[in-house]
């Protein structure tokens, strides 16, 4: 907690003309090559796209009022240019890759008994007001944490599908599996994703 | 009767495409009895919705600090 605070105040006590803020530029930078990296599975094409992100950034930098406003937008054309490429790019992935891949993480054991029934301690508790964590940046820190053990192409369609908003057709092609390929590792991805938040994050919320 | 991997496949689903009638019904069945499938159709959306804003954060609650 400390260390969050601390790099607040930090961020706080700079005048922040934005994209000549080093620090606020520095954090948003490994964040857009981070997700960069994970979509297009390429280091280069990465930092390509976010290069060309940040590039159309400055040249309207000066019309942003404060970070929020500037960071959305970057990571909006950020967005876009990922869809560009991946649009391009068909078959990023081969689908043998994909495949083995899900049979390797076939095993939904320690959550569902023989029967497919939740087992008693893996059941979903409530999270009560969910949407509240959004407000939190140590929430933030968790989802991160918890979106990168996702195993890395459930990860990809999983972003594809729900922060890129491409649609399931263009998830497929460009991936190139089938749509009940997809449909699986959506599902298992959530499955993943829901048991992380829920015990780094919501369980410890609910008890304090 | 559906069960709760079924139903929680079903859950992950209807984020893609609009369920069956069928579907539907045998999915709130199983929900109307079933807490753990309940609370995961909630927050699957939720999970969605997450990842959408996931851009935004701290930079947002910088923002609010300073006003």
């Amino acid at each position: 907690m400390s260390g969050s605070n601390a790099h607040n105040q930090l961020v706080d006590g700079i005048d922040t003309s934005d994209l000549s803020d080093t620090i606020f530029l520095k954090e948003l930078r490994r964040q857009m090559v981070k997700f960069a990296t994970l979509q297009l599975s390429n280091a280069e094409a990465a930092e390509d796209a976010v290069q060309e992100a940040l590039m159309g950034a400055m040249k309207n930098a000066k019309s942003f009022a404060g970070h929020a406003a500037l960071k959305t937008w970057v990571f909006a054309i950020l967005r876009n240019k990922i869809a560009d490429v991946l649009r391009q790019k068909q078959r990023l992935v081969e689908a043998s890759n994909l495949l083995s891949d899900e049979e390797e993480n076939e095993d939904f054991t320690e959550l569902f008994n023989n029967k497919g029934y939740w087992h008693r301690d893996e059941r979903p508790a409530s999270w009560g007001n969910p949407h509240e964590a959004l407000h939190q940046n140590q929430f933030w820190k968790i989802f991160e944490v918890c979106l990168e053990k996702l195993p890395g192409h459930q990860a990809r369609v999983f972003m594809m599908k729900e922060f890129i908003e491409l649609d399931a057709k263009e998830i497929c092609t460009t991936v190139g599996i089938s749509n009940t390929n997809l449909n699986v590792m959506l599902h298992r991805s959530r499955l993943r994703l829901r048991e992380c938040l829920e015990n780094t994050w919501f369980i410890k919320e609910c008890a304090t | 009767m559906m069960n709760c991997y079924e139903a929680t496949r079903l859950i992950s689903e209807s984020q893609e495409r609009d369920l069956s009638v069928s579907e539907k019904v045998t999915l709130r069945v199983h929900i109307l009895m079933c807490t753990g499938c309940k609370n995961f159709s909630v927050q699957i959306p939720f999970l969605g919705q997450a990842m959408r804003a996931f851009a935004n954060y701290r930079s947002e609650d910088e923002d609010e600090g300073k006003e």
